[in-house]
């Protein structure tokens, strides 16, 4: 097949990164063109409608749905507050009377004389849209939102949980392959994206969460701790709104796999500076994969700047002389230069006729594995 | 419907990831698939826009064929010597197809009814409202209000019927306001099907809010359903607005043929065709990486559902939570711990396009497909049956054996025909591996063909149908289907070595008779090769029943295919041993008999 993609992780040190901020219904945008933003900026808002609450008055009062207006005494669009009597019966004797009250503030959107049903809207809520990330606004979309430039180090990963986050970046351990007991995180770290290399337990979790770090970024965790941490178990890859109290991204995948060296080496020098973690996944249609944005400073730095819109590139295919990551087993998770690629199509263990690739590992062996059981660690 | 004069047909089915073109010829023994060629689907970012895949994906057959196709982009047509076709048509399930919610009055009644026709028109069933849910009001709103659909359903009463019920399901999705999937600043597609005279007040509340079409009521008595209507108007709507604001398909639409069909609703109608044509009972299955859809025709009727969480790989972790991992691993005929198959099955969903590199991959993968086979199949069951709520007038000849109304249209003993389709079934390293992942997970009884689709072509021959029927079958029937063989299988179970019944295989070739005693507990793969035929007599004992009742003689014809014969003696229902050991053991056996892995 002439066109084969293999899919690729981007980890990059130097990246003009362009971010688009939108708001989920339209709403005004507070920024303008060449405005400076930090993370917590907010750069747009909208009204989310208020909840709405369905009373059916004339189940209430015993009526008749087409007699409700003759009860009511409020009308379409009229304000109302919580515990307000709005409709009633009307009897002979006084103290025979029911009255229908409010169960929250808000408006009266509708009343229907067909189901007797009066709908009462909460009043709306409002809707902040945060920068996300540090920069200067370069794009206005009028009603919508805003695009951010950031000068920034991207790393995506695999797999998240949990929505936006930011706050400074520390390494709780040594070496990509070191494994993070509880005992590594300190107080200190409340508020910070804590790099925590090949492995985290639930206990490690559990720590993150009192001690209230921001976000956690690891090689891999075992699916029973995820269960754990989520209190279910995750059926489909769509995530990114759990309420955790914590963002965690996921480098490598399931399992204990050290976090990949460059990748590492670049969090490690990264120690001290501003970063925005959101662990939002999404592996369908759309993919979306969660990311780390570690800002540059000073700001202006210039650079051999790659740049992206942050939603991803086609790639022509794998070449020669690719660092790939293996990520199926038997061998999954290993790290190496791809040096061979045969066209023809060769038969696998399991008698499946595949394009294979050959990788070299750090220990010198070479192996055969087939091409779509690896991932280009994209470097710009 | 007249079939078109056609010689050189194209046909592409842009999906999720992929755009699969192929190209149909007329040759001198009718018509034929020749060539195909894919490319990656580009309705997402960097490209957004779906004809740059479609476009690559026939650069390819033009590459393996020969032929020439584009003139820069565009497709020539009329054919003419090694130049051009003759017609081009799409499908489409890119960006994640048609996404739909759909309510109605009574769950069991209109809202089941909704469901059916989405699901039969391509859908995606985001949710299901009715009246009745058991959802408190604010609840339906805010569910109405977090989904953003494509369209939505809207039916509800019988004609001449209440009008409350209805009425009061309008009021909760003029209440939530819905926003279209699809472009922010256009209205909301909802087709009303209900209660016709609950029309006016049903303007009066959406027509402001929505873009509200209005049709024929899709249950317009108890006892009668009528589809056809609500399922054309979804249609229509997919195109004008759903596909009009996905990327590139304005163009597409204007290099096809024939309007652009949903992929499953093209499926779905190469199936009813065939059933209708063969006078056959049949299930297909598509399992995909995200979703599974399966299709049933039984006595004509046609049904159609998607398990929307049930795949093998977005959505592979889901089969884990929804069959257990002892419903999974009773299928793995070696042990393992939970934790690796745990992360394992984590890793396939984070990484979906890899594929099982070892021997004991495979046989994982393979047991968690026999689970989301049987798990769509069952989600079928529930959907496909006969309409809940008519009045049934009784006899005394009923007193014996009552029905209840709505019972499942599927009944495995009359089925003739099983399609498979999807990579796992497709491309099973042995054709053996995807014929026994489907007798496991159905446990077909009585005498069933087995086939699966070569090179998921099923989509492009179901939007040909619409065109030339003719061509669409012969090529459905010539070269999209690889029958795989036969199963027979008896109903009863019986201690492992009882004697289960005594068969008589008569080859047509001349090949010598083959008699034998088949034991509880056996299966036994007989070579029968494609376009072969074996005349076939069981003599159960008492325990079992092929069909013709407990120890009746069966007599019957059957056909051969790539893999054969098989005679499944294990029982109905199947039922693996409690322990462990003899569990893996016991597979191994079966696996060993039918020469099932290397």
């Amino acid at each position: 097949m002439p066109h084969s993609y293999t899919p690729g992780l981007t980890v990059s040190e130097r990246l003009l990164l362009h971010k688009r901020r939108q708001l989920p219904i339209p709403g005004s945008v507070l920024v303008q063109v060449g405005d400076p933003v930090k993370p917590e900026t907010i750069v747009a808002r909208a009204e989310l409608p208020g909840k709405v609450h369905a009373v059916n008055v004339a189940n209430l009062l015993g009526i008749a749905p087409d007699e409700i207006l003759e009860y009511m005494n409020k009308r379409e669009g009229d304000r109302v507050g919580k515990d307000e009597v709005f409709a009633e019966s009307k009897p002979f004797i006084k103290w025979l009377k029911t009255e229908v009250r409010t169960p929250a503030p808000g408006t009266i959107e509708s009343t229907s004389t067909i189901t007797g049903q009066v709908l009462l809207r909460e009043p709306p809520q409002p809707l902040d849209l945060p920068a996300y990330v540090s920069g200067r606004v370069t794009e206005v979309i009028s009603d919508q939102g805003v695009t951010i430039e950031t000068r920034c180090a991207l790393i995506q990963g695999i797999f998240g949980i949990g929505g936006e986050t930011w706050g400074e970046l520390t390494v709780a351990v040594q070496n990509p392959d070191d494994s993070c007991p509880p005992s590594l995180l300190r107080p200190e770290m409340q508020g910070k994206i804590v790099v925590c290399g090949a492995f985290l337990g639930a206990d490690t979790l559990q720590r993150a969460q009192e001690l209230g770090i921001a976000g956690l970024v690891v090689g891999g965790i075992h699916d029973k701790d995820l269960r754990a941490l989520l209190g279910y178990d995750l059926g489909v890859a769509i995530t990114g709104t759990e309420r955790v109290g914590l963002t965690l991204l996921l480098t490598e995948g399931f399992g204990a796999i050290p976090i990949a060296k460059k990748t590492f080496e670049l969090l490690s020098r990264s120690v001290g500076r501003q970063a925005s973690l959101s662990g939002a996944t999404q592996i369908r249609a759309g993919v979306i994969r969660p990311e780390i944005v570690i800002a540059r400073e000073p700001a202006g730095l210039t650079g051999d700047d790659g740049r992206s819109d942050g939603r991803g590139t086609a790639r022509s295919g794998i070449q020669v002389g690719d660092t790939a990551r293996i990520i199926r087993d038997p061998f999954f998770g290993r790290i190496g230069a791809v040096v061979g690629l045969p066209a023809d199509l060769r038969q696998i263990e399991t008698e499946s006729w595949a394009r294979v690739l050959e990788i070299a590992l750090a220990d010198g062996s070479v192996m055969t594995v087939p091409r779509a059981n690896v991932e280009i660690i994209e470097e710009r | 419907m007249t079939d078109r004069p056609l010689s050189v047909i194209l046909a592409t089915d842009c999906g999720s990831t992929t755009t699969k073109a192929i190209l149909i010829e007329k040759k001198s023994d009718g018509y034929r698939q020749t060539f195909r060629g894919e490319a990656p689907t580009t309705v997402e970012a960097p490209l957004e826009d779906v004809t740059r895949g479609v476009l690559n994906a026939i650069a390819e057959v033009e590459e393996l064929s020969g032929r020439r196709i584009l003139e820069g982009e565009r497709i020539i047509t009329p054919a003419r010597p090694n130049t051009g076709v003759d017609l081009y048509i799409s499908t489409s399930s890119a960006g994640g197809g048609l996404q739909m919610l759909v309510a109605g009055a009574v769950k069991t009644m209109t809202a089941e009814s909704a469901q059916r026709c989405a699901l039969g028109a391509g859908a995606i069933v985001m949710d299901v409202l009715a009246a009745n849910d058991g959802r408190l009001p604010h609840e339906k709103i805010e569910r109405i209000r977090s989904l953003r659909p494509d369209m939505i359903l809207l039916s509800g009463g019988t004609d001449g019927g209440t009008v409350s019920h209805v009425v009061e399901m309008a009021e909760y999705i003029a209440a939530a306001a819905p926003r279209p999937r699809l472009g922010l600043g256009y209205a909301l597609p909802l087709i009303y099907a209900g209660n016709r005279d609950a029309r006016p007040r049903i303007s009066e509340i959406l027509d402001k809010k929505t873009a509200l079409v209005i049709t024929d009521n899709l249950r317009p008595a108890l006892e009668r359903e009528n589809l056809k209507p609500a399922r054309d108007k979804i249609h229509d709507l997919f195109l004008e607005h759903v596909m009009a604001q996905a990327p590139g398909y304005k163009t597409l639409m204007t290099w096809t043929g024939a309007p652009i069909m949903p992929t499953p609703a093209a499926v779905g109608v190469i199936m009813e065709s065939t059933a209708k044509r063969e006078r056959i009972n049949l299930i297909g299955v598509d399992i995909g990486g995200a979703t599974t859809d399966v299709f049933s025709v039984f006595n004509g009727q046609f049904n159609r559902t998607v398990s929307a969480n049930l795949g093998m790989s977005y959505s592979i972790s889901n089969v884990l939570a929804e069959a257990g991992l002892a419903g999974i691993l009773r299928w793995v005929p070696f042990a393992i711990e939970e934790q690796p198959l745990r992360n394992r099955i984590k890793n396939k969903m984070i990484r979906p396009t890899t594929i099982p590199q070892t021997r004991e991959d495979l046989q994982i993968e393979q047991a968690i497909a026999r689970e989301a086979l049987r798990l769509a199949l069952d989600h079928h069951k529930t959907l496909a049956t006969g309409l809940r709520g008519v009045q049934q007038e009784r006899t005394i000849s009923d007193i014996f054996e009552q029905r209840a109304t709505g019972s499942s249209l599927i009944d495995m003993a009359a089925l003739d025909l099983i399609v498979g389709s999807g990579g796992i079934l497709s491309h099973a390293p042995r054709r053996i591996q995807s014929m026994l992942m489907m007798v496991d997970a159905y446990q077909p009884v009585g005498c069933t063909v087995l086939s699966v689709d070569s090179i998921f072509m099923m989509p492009h021959l179901g939007v040909l149908t619409t065109v030339n029927e003719e061509a669409a079958i012969e090529v459905f029937v010539r070269d999209c289907l690889v029958y795989l063989g036969t199963c027979v299988a008896p109903v009863g179970q019986g201690k492992v070595g009882d004697s289960c019944a005594k068969y008589s295989i008569a080859f047509r070739d001349g090949r010598q008779r083959e008699d034998g005693t088949l034991q509880a507990g056996d299966l036994k793969l007989i070579p029968l090769g494609p376009g072969e035929r074996a005349h076939v007599e069981l003599k159960p004992t008492r325990a079992f029943d092929f069909g013709e009742g407990k120890g009746k003689a069966l007599t019957r014809e059957v056909t051969g295919g790539v893999v054969g014969l098989l005679l499944d003696a294990r029982g109905r229902p199947l039922t693996l041993p409690a322990d462990p050991e003899v569990r893996t053991a016991t597979l191994k056996r079966w696996h060993q008999a039918v020469n099932l892995y290397p």
